[in-house]
């Protein structure tokens, strides 16, 4: 009976250690992935842009997106959302009379929806193929369909709901926004088609330096008084898809944009909108309007991908705890599990 | 402990077609024509998933619960194996023919949900296998143990084709697998709750916390022990075998064990982060907390008297709400506390549901052509009494049900 009771303890054992095996206590954080040398991105300006959904149209151009119809006539492409269609879409907030832009109550403002090429980025971590990979040096966060299996931890996972997926396909594949990487010299766009054929320079790309520098620059101006904004790109050589942000002369250095167009300072609200969300992202906003109010969810500064894969290298860091713990059942089962036990059946019925 | 004397397990014969059979061939059949234009039109021409909501029942159902609602065989092995409790070994082959059943189509039932399952190897392929996903954790660990369950069980196939010699040798190393068979799903299980974790703030307070491994874990070998009792159940009304009372009531102290630990971390947690308070909200994700807290609450309550684990129809329903608490988590964290952003909504459309329950007929079909055909189930005499003798059971004695189990003559 002694023995039983020894045998019954070690079993407590290994069932024990199973359970501290599966509770986070071990904890070799990962902090959030921190911005690559030469990433990329965009700077949207609430403020400046008039919902001409040019951007819309280009994208597609530039991507070979078919049109989306939501009303009965099909004559329009109209979409209501980013989907398996579009990559990129204008959404307006309106308020009471909505007469005022840029106004919280009794007006309204646009907001684009796209990719943020976050720098920690959830669809990263979630892949279980490497489908979704961060490039290292310029952060486009790029989707290779030969890789990917079609789960959608992607869709599910994202904090902005950006990748979507081809429901009405046989062969499906997931679709997002790629910054336009695709594009090669001698095409019809040479950068992002967004920010290329955006009139007020709403939508601007660069190196992300240069514009977390145009948008501090924006913050800093006096409202109601007249300022210069550039438009397409700003902080590069032409036809420099990865320029130093260092190439760039200083933000505060007036006339220095290759085009621009000069325009009245809104009521700008100090913040912008992706430099320390989830650890900060590519694409940059402004916005005279809460950002909640123009449907961009408050997150928090640590990323989730850094707390899942905290979780999961604690637990299955190099294998050792899975290791300990198949130790101590092995020596359980070894004791409790005897061949003749198995046959014990047989044995009985030969009786 | 070391000597248990059992019944050998033999296989229990009768007829392969009955009115069951072809009724289950009849979904299955069904479940079938809507894969085959799920395949050809695409996943949206049969479900309802959307780019809000993009993992529907098929995910969260036929694989977060079904896997959860195969743990019978890990939960028993666990008992038996583990911590040596030989009285159980009876339940341990019906018990793990659920559990590959359910596992293996749970496994194999990812792969209509998934848009491009050509490239299913990918995840275990170097260079494509991406470590830090808890998809690729899961994915590999469940891909295991269904390999690992097949050799545990294989002896049941040896014994049908005599084959002694390999099952023999075989028999020798199982303690090997018994123990991957412990470990496997203490894994993945466990994983099936850190899937939330990178969802952040999309899902509700009430479900998102750093211990979802543990909740997971807990309910899956809680669940596994009501399975168990589930499974006797319908096991002794549709075969007219003698119903285990002794040993399934026994069985059910350790569950409520189980779930009072369950209960005390959960609601622990709960408290500990402040999450209770979303609780206490007018709105309809409250209330599926609620319900899904009562569906644990209830058999905690029920299995508290030491004379109610003593009547079958007690144990039973103790065992469905365990069964549907232990659903209620999975679907609440996966889909009702799931905020994906205003507008987007999802109910499972109607033939999704009949693919579903296509999956869950195959399940209960094949256990039946399975026991009838080979020896997973303890011989009984034909005189033994049916669940049905036992009806006024809440006050039959334990030593009475123990003599009948050895008495064989």
């Amino acid at each position: 009976m002694s023995l039983d009771r020894r045998q019954f303890l070690k079993g407590m054992l290994a069932g024990s250690a199973s359970a501290v095996a599966c509770t986070p206590t071990r904890v070799e954080a990962r902090g959030n992935l921190t911005m690559p040398p030469k990433a990329m991105g965009l700077l949207f300006d609430s403020t400046l842009c008039i919902g001409c959904k040019a951007c819309v149209a280009a994208c597609k151009e530039a991507n070979g997106l078919p049109p989306e119809f939501t009303k009965p006539d099909d004559v329009w492409d109209t979409p209501l959302d980013i989907s398996g269609k579009t990559k990129n879409i204008i959404k307006v907030y309106r308020h009471g009379s909505g007469l005022t832009k840029d106004a919280e109550v009794d007006g309204y403002a646009f907001m684009k929806h796209s990719c943020l090429h976050c720098v920690d980025p959830s669809c990263v971590s979630a892949c279980p193929v490497s489908a979704m990979r961060k490039d290292p040096v310029d952060g486009i966060v790029s989707y290779d369909e030969k890789a990917c299996i079609g789960c959608r931890y992607c869709v599910v996972a994202c904090p902005f709901s950006v990748p979507k997926f081809e429901y009405d396909k046989a062969l499906p594949k997931i679709v997002k926004c790629e910054l336009c990487r695709h594009l090669k010299p001698g095409d019809a766009f040479q950068y992002p088609a967004c920010a290329q054929v955006c009139p007020t320079g709403a939508t601007l790309y660069g190196p992300v330096a240069d514009l977390k520098a145009e948008a501090q620059r924006r913050l800093a101006l006096k409202p109601g008084s007249e300022a210069e904004f550039p438009r397409g790109r700003i902080g590069m050589a032409p036809g420099d898809k990865t320029a130093d942000a260092t190439t760039w002369a200083s933000p505060s250095q007036k006339a220095s944009f290759a085009d621009s167009h000069v325009a009245r300072v809104p009521h700008y609200l100090q913040r912008i909108y992706g430099d320390k969300e989830l650890g900060g992202t590519q694409v940059l906003k402004l916005s005279a309007v809460p950002m909640a109010k123009l449907g961009m969810p408050e997150l928090p500064e640590r990323s989730f991908a850094s707390v899942s894969e905290t979780m999961q290298h604690s637990l299955y860091g190099y294998l050792i705890t899975p290791a300990i713990v198949l130790g101590g059942l092995i020596i359980a089962a070894r004791r409790n599990v005897r061949p003749e036990e198995d046959e014990a059946g047989q044995a009985q019925e030969n009786e | 402990m070391a000597n248990h004397a059992h019944p050998a397990p033999a296989p229990l014969g009768g007829p392969f077609i009955t009115p069951l059979a072809v009724n289950l061939a009849l979904l299955i059949g069904i479940a079938g024509i809507i894969l085959f234009l799920r395949f050809l039109f695409g996943i949206g021409a049969v479900t309802n998933v959307n780019d809000g909501y993009s993992w529907g029942i098929w995910v969260v159902y036929d694989v977060m619960v079904g896997s959860a609602f195969a743990c019978g065989g890990y939960s028993v092995a666990l008992l038996v194996y583990i911590f040596n409790k030989g009285e159980y070994h009876p339940l341990v082959r019906p018990a793990l023919l659920g559990s590959l059943f359910g596992y293996t189509l749970a496994g194999a039932s990812v792969i209509v949900d998934l848009g491009r399952y050509w490239n299913t190897w990918h995840i275990f392929w170097p260079g494509y296998a991406q470590v830090n996903s808890v998809m690729f954790e899961v994915a590999v660990c469940i891909t295991l143990y269904i390999v690992v369950m097949w050799i545990e069980f294989s002896p049941v196939f040896l014994e049908k084709f005599g084959l002694k010699q390999i099952r023999r040798r075989l028999s020798r190393w199982m303690f090997l697998f018994i123990a991957l068979g412990a470990l496997l799903p203490s894994m993945h299980q466990s994983s099936l709750g850190s899937l939330l974790v990178v969802f952040g703030t999309a899902i509700n307070p009430l479900w998102q916390t750093l211990l979802l491994p543990v909740l997971f874990l807990m309910t899956a070998i809680t669940v596994g022990y009501a399975v168990v009792v589930f499974e006797s159940t319908f096991s002794a009304m549709g075969f007219k075998r003698p119903y285990e009372l002794d040993i399934l009531s026994r069985l059910s102290k350790v569950m409520w064990g189980m779930l009072l630990a369950y209960l005390a971390v959960r609601v622990g947690d709960l408290v500990v982060r402040g999450a209770i308070v979303e609780a206490f909200r007018p709105t309809v994700v409250a209330l599926m907390f609620w319900l899904e807290m009562l569906f644990f609450l209830l058999p905690a309550w029920l299995l508290a008297k030491p004379a109610n684990r003593r009547r079958p129809n007690i144990l039973f329903l103790s065992a469905v709400y365990l069964m549907l608490g232990t659903f209620l988590l999975r679907i609440n964290g996966f889909l009702v506390g799931y905020d994906t952003g205003a507008g987007w909504r999802y109910f499972p459309s109607v033939p999704e549901m009949l693919v579903t329950l296509g999956i869950i007929a195959i399940e209960i079909l094949g256990y039946i052509v399975l026991v009838r055909w080979l020896p997973v189930l303890p011989k009984h005499e034909a005189k033994a009494r049916s669940l049905s003798d036992l009806t006024p059971l809440a006050r039959r004695p334990a030593a009475g049900c123990s003599a009948r189990r050895r008495g064989a003559p």
